[in-house]
């Protein structure tokens, strides 16, 4: 039994939350440099190199890219031959989000109760997804999950006839609604099969896929240009100003599932991507 | 006052009068000089009650313009963190009753219900997109921000913001016409 103290935990979740916000993953600025060769739209390209100045100026300033730093969503791979000492591992990440947030100047965007709305202060309690899996390590994959874009994701029951075009206009219908009130370009993260929550969990971590690589699935990989291409034709553009970057990528992860059903989530994700991750 | 810079940006400086609402454009690129106020949910939440009963608000929206914005901390030395737009949508709710008091102006992301066009066709009033997620550009054409009403709200506070050149983008203009519809339908393949 290999033993992790949670202090570990807390200090490698505030430094994950902290470069998250700061600094955008190179995948990112491969993207907008690749739409900046692609898109027509003048208006579309001066907010593409505005994006990348943005990119330039959070690392560079440590202002945070956007100014919604974000619901702390935190995905765990705990190994099962670890042992966590010290307290318990959900209060050591919500310790290290608290601090993140407070000591990176980030925002502070929860509120205590949904009724309420009084603001937690420190950006805490995280959103914890939780997988026991073989080994001795434990992984930590952190996202900045900004409010906008999430309030565009949606989830549909379709019907095993609807098959995969309907899968497909689905996703293109989320990401058409979704517009400029997301932020465009778009990440759609796509989760089907499963149960309702496990599409839906689903959806959320396609998002950590590295942007522009190919899906491993041929099948899936094949759904996944052929809609971001139709995305691409929609004329939304970058910020909904009109062009040709409506959408950077479609990730889509599934799950098996009931003969009566085929569950769809997607996860609308902006441009401001931030996730990190760290092994310990 | 609007003028119009040598790369066909058109230099706003506020507060805005009927003819400069009139003058512009959905599409148009403007730089803003001057104040703008900021404002989002829990805020226009507390001014709503205020409208609805008469009173003064804290701040006089007359020829003002509205941003929705609630900004990340600043770092000790700076003015302000993180500043870009929020989703202006959820505002809508509020925005005729503001723009019927003469607010001229609002700075957002994302689109406009209809009675709220409809509302700034009657009221004379702008809606304007600055870009979204571009927090820490926009945070550079903010040279003073004050606090001016329910300091309690954090960042949701109504802060009054003094800007030079900040840029933004005409969206939805008093006379009907909407950046976004148009920019969707040039570049449909
Ligand atoms: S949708 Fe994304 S880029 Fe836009 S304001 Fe929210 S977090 Fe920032």
């Amino acid at each position: 039994m290999r033993e992790i103290h949670v202090s570990a935990i807390t200090d490698a979740v505030k430094k994950l939350c902290i470069d998250a916000n700061l600094d955008l993953e190179p995948d990112m600025l491969r993207a907008f440099d690749r739409a900046l060769a692609t898109e027509r739209s003048p208006a579309g390209k001066q907010v593409l190199q505005i994006l990348k100045d943005n990119a330039q100026m959070a690392r560079t300033k440590l202002i945070p890219y956007c100014q919604d730093t974000g619901f702390a969503v935190c995905f765990v791979e705990l190994g099962q031959d670890v042992r966590i000492t010290g307290g318990p591992l959900a209060d050591a990440i919500n310790a290290g989000v608290g601090q993140g947030y407070t000591e990176g100047y980030l925002r502070a965007s929860i509120a205590r109760s949904p009724f309420d709305r009084v603001n937690t202060g420190d950006n805490t309690p995280a959103v914890i997804h939780m997988d026991v899996v073989p080994g001795a390590t434990l992984k930590l994959m952190v996202m900045a999950k900004g409010g906008g874009c999430e309030n565009r994701s949606k989830y549909k029951m379709l019907t095993p006839a609807d098959g995969p075009e309907g899968v497909k206009d689905w996703i293109l219908e989320c990401i058409k609604t979704a517009g400029p009130d997301a932020c465009p370009p778009l990440i759609a993260g796509v989760g089907v099969g499963g149960t309702f929550e496990k599409a839906a969990i689903l959806s959320k971590r396609a998002l950590f896929r590295e942007i522009g690589s190919p899906n491993p699935d041929p099948a899936l990989d094949a759904i996944e240009k052929e809609v971001l291409e139709r995305a691409n034709r929609l004329g939304i553009g970058p910020q909904g100003y009109g062009g040709d970057t409506t959408a950077f990528a479609i990730h889509i992860l599934t799950y098996p599932c009931h003969i009566t059903s085929l569950p769809v989530a997607v996860t609308i994700e902006c441009h401001a991507h931030r996730h990190k991750e760290a092994t310990l | 006052m609007i003028t119009i810079g040598t790369d066909g940006s058109k230099d706003i400086t506020t507060p805005l009068s009927d003819a400069d609402v009139e003058s512009l454009k959905a599409g148009d690129r403007v730089r803003i000089t001057g104040v703008l106020y900021t404002a989002r949910d829990a805020a226009h939440g507390r001014l709503m009650p205020l409208i609805e009963r008469g009173e003064k608000l804290p701040i006089d929206v007359r020829g003002q313009i509205i941003y929705y914005t609630g900004p990340s901390p600043a770092r000790p030395g700076e003015i302000v963190g993180s500043i870009g737009p929020t989703t202006a949508s959820r505002m809508d709710k509020y925005t005729p009753a503001l723009l019927k008091l003469g607010l001229k102006g609002t700075i957002g992301k994302g689109y406009r219900g209809q009675a709220v066009k409809d509302a700034l066709k009657q009221h004379k009033g702008v809606y304007f997109g600055a870009i979204g997620g571009a927090g820490a550009v926009l945070s550079r054409f903010v040279k003073k921000l004050e606090i001016v009403a329910h300091a309690d709200l954090g960042t949701e506070a109504i802060r009054r913001l003094e800007v030079e050149n900040f840029p933004a983008i005409v969206v939805n203009d008093c006379h009907g016409n909407d950046l976004y519809q148009e920019g969707m339908k040039a570049y449909a393949r």
